[in-house]
């Protein structure tokens, strides 16, 4: 009763469950997005600090790419509600993490 | 008349049931958010004390890539195959969604024992242990909360296997699945960022 109920009806419930489309390109992008700072690092390819951007980038697209491919950010009768939590959040988290650094880099000084 | 009444009251009764479980999907998200935040002040730990070894080996010393970046392609699979099982799930296919779950944990399972391999060859060949260093500190509780939040998922994981067994898809199941399959993605993310900021700026 209730799962032929549930078929009919929450059909677009979840609403948020994309296509094998989505999830394949989301999947090649993430391999290549992890492939390409295994070979910068492991061929000691660029300089230092272009090295550390490049793998850093890297990270933030994949971030990006499983938001929008594997965990369908954008789509959804919550997405509005979804976007400003993880803003919010996002805010928090870049707070805490720069300001720790930005404190500890110059308490070396105080030793 | 009567019958014209219970409908509406079955049908209200779905409606409420309906918001229900998409309200619980949004509490997990905001769970999610936390966690995130939690993984945030432990990743500004980790980079802060990375530097501290305090004799003890160094980062270059300690990590073997090939079981990492083998880790990375496992987790990412699992992150991909729990997709496909949502996809499952919404075709109504309760075998399959069974079947791509059960492969998302298999590949989860191989995750953390590579992962368990990894801490134990560091405790018992390197004598790194969690009091090493600062290094140490921050590195064995930044990738052991992330191992401990995967091992979690997989318990949770084999539970909703059972359950969706026992009862099919129904408006619960289905929120359970969308739910864990959002947790499965976002430990893949958090493992994104370890790779990045421990290993590779480790190696470096």
């Amino acid at each position: 009763m209730s799962q032929a109920n549930s078929h009919g009806h929450d059909a677009h419930a979840g609403g948020s469950h994309g296509s094998l489309k989505s999830y394949v390109i989301g999947f090649l992008l993430s391999i290549v997005l992890t492939i390409i700072p295994l070979v910068v690092i492991l061929n000691h390819m660029f300089g230092e600090t272009t090295r550390i951007a490049i793998i850093l980038l890297m990270a933030i697209l994949q971030f990006a790419v499983q938001l929008v491919f594997f965990m369908h950010l954008k789509e959804g009768e919550n997405a509005r509600w979804n976007m400003m939590a993880l803003v919010l959040g996002l805010i928090i988290l870049l707070t805490i993490v720069a300001g720790s650094l930005w404190i500890m880099t110059y308490n070396q000084v105080a030793h | 008349m009567a019958h014209a009444a219970t409908h509406h009251g079955h049908d209200h009764h779905e409606h409420e049931h309906h918001d229900h479980e998409s309200l619980k999907t949004f509490g997990f998200w905001i769970f999610l958010i936390t966690d995130c935040i939690l993984f945030g002040t432990l990743f500004a730990t980790y980079v802060v004390l990375r530097g501290n070894t305090a004799g003890g080996p160094t980062a270059e010393e300690l990590f073997q890539m090939p079981g990492i970046i083998a880790e990375t392609f496992i987790l990412l699979t699992s992150s991909f195959t729990s997709g496909l099982a949502v996809l499952a799930m919404h075709k109504g296919n309760k075998n399959q969604l069974i079947g791509w779950l059960a492969v998302t944990a298999l590949l989860g399972a191989s995750f953390v024992f590579l992962e368990v391999s990894e801490f134990v060859h560091m405790v018992t060949q390197e004598g790194a242990t969690i009091a090493t260093s600062g290094f140490l500190s921050g590195f064995f509780t930044l990738v052991g909360t992330h191992g401990l939040h995967v091992s979690l998922g997989l318990c949770w994981m084999i539970g909703l296997m059972i359950q969706l067994n026992k009862h099919g898809i129904t408006a619960v199941t289905k929120r359970k699945v969308d739910v864990i399959s959002l947790y499965w993605h976002f430990l893949d993310v958090v493992w994104i960022f370890v790779f990045t900021v421990v290993y590779l700026m480790g190696v470096m």
